[in-house]
């Protein structure tokens, strides 16, 4: 008979296999892993104090309830923020285990509604202005994250980026050779004018390792993917970063990290440079390189529009 | 055995027993991009799956940034 893998720790029976650290690892010793992780990118990039008020933008995905576990188990206090982004029964979907997690376990959970406050909603936002959902998603996000920390009074936000997501980042900016984001792309951004501190604890952290953690953790969690999301350049980055790792396992960890540790220090100059543009929108007050930022004209345009249902969207995808 | 994979939903019917990596080798399904489970419990990529086993193969990649 087969006599399964071992945990490397403590030699009993594994429940996942890690090739990138060539070992395997019981329950146990796999969320110690995990921990270990997270507190090592924490303390290295000094990215919380035990006395910040932390806010974790939460989707109901795996990695926004993982990092917001992880963080309370490390005995961080922090509030969650779900932003309902109104993409048909996937927002539905994933808001409803957003505020399962809250709920079960007495956390504080700010609810933002894109079409019930801001009149509009991703689908349509996307057809009206003809940007890739993804964007428009992404810009609406990060302005309402922001605004949400800034006003609440938190000292930093979190959000649940994963490694795989950093790497595919990086090497879609690197093939574009788009020298601005490079410099952005940091797990800690600082706290300046209109801008909340930023941070990513889940950075040394692959998306199969948050995915794990939530399974042996028992997080109930939206598996399935954004509908608006299929095809999109930022999966097929991962894609190609999943087929390198599978033949050299460790690349997507040494890519990114050695990212951080070797060239981004040669781009800080950038970074200086583009945040001495920025000035205040003329709308909402946020911190924008033109007169009106782009949250503001593409709340604007999409807000003027007829709602268009998500189905409209994806029709022929896949 | 019964697997579930997922975006899209479905059920497929496997015969005979597998390990794990070659049962995703055999569905072209890369190991890093996905999760085994069985009875709530994850697999290791070299744990035996049984003829009669119910297992779902779990994508993990979010398509965001």
């Amino acid at each position: 008979m087969h006599v399964g893998s071992k945990c490397r720790t403590c030699r009993r029976p594994a429940i996942i296999d890690l090739p990138r650290h060539n070992a395997n690892f019981c329950a146990e010793h796999f969320l110690e892993l995990c921990r270990r992780q997270v507190v090592k990118a924490i303390e290295h990039f000094q990215m919380l104090t035990p006395d910040d008020r932390i806010l974790v933008a939460v989707s109901g995905g795996k990695d926004s309830l993982a990092v917001w576990d992880l963080l309370l188990e490390l005995g961080y206090r922090a509030d969650g923020l779900y932003v309902g982004l109104g993409i048909g029964e996937y927002s539905d979907v994933s808001g409803a285990h957003a505020k399962a997690f809250a709920a079960q376990r007495g956390l504080k959970l700010i609810e933002i509604s894109l079409r019930g406050d801001y009149g509009y909603d991703i689908p349509t936002a996307a057809s009206a202005t003809r940007r890739v959902p993804c964007s428009a998603c992404g810009l609406s996000k990060r302005h309402l994250f922001d605004k949400a920390a800034i006003d609440g009074g938190y000292t930093v936000l979190v959000t649940g980026h994963n490694l795989d997501d950093e790497a595919a980042v990086l090497l879609g900016n690197t093939m574009r050779w788009e020298i601005g984001y490079l410099a952005r792309q940091l797990p800690v951004l600082a706290a300046r004018d209109g801008f909340p501190k930023k941070v990513k604890p889940l950075c040394r952290l692959t998306e199969r390792e948050t995915a794990a953690w939530c399974v042996v953790r028992g997080i109930d969690y939206l598996v399935d993917e954004c509908p608006m999301a299929i095809g999109n350049k930022h999966l097929g980055y991962k894609a190609t970063l999943n087929a390198m790792e599978a033949d050299s396992p460790g690349s997507k960890a040494a890519f990114y990290l050695n990212f951080l540790e070797r060239m981004a220090p040669l781009l800080a100059d950038h970074l200086t440079t583009e945040r001495d543009a920025l000035v205040a929108c003329a709308t909402c007050g946020a911190p924008t390189s033109g007169e009106v930022c782009a949250f503001c004209r593409l709340q604007a345009t999409a807000s003027e529009h007829r709602p268009v249902p998500v189905e409209m969207m994806t029709r022929g995808r896949r | 055995m019964r697997v579930l994979l997922r975006n899209p939903t479905r059920e497929i019917e496997i015969d005979g027993r597998r390990r794990v990596h070659a049962l995703l080798a055999e569905l072209a399904l890369n190991r890093e991009s996905h999760l085994v489970i069985r009875n709530g419990t994850l697999v290791p990529g070299d744990g035996e799956l049984g003829a009669d086993d119910v297992i779902e193969i779990r994508p993990v990649i979010s398509g965001g940034t």
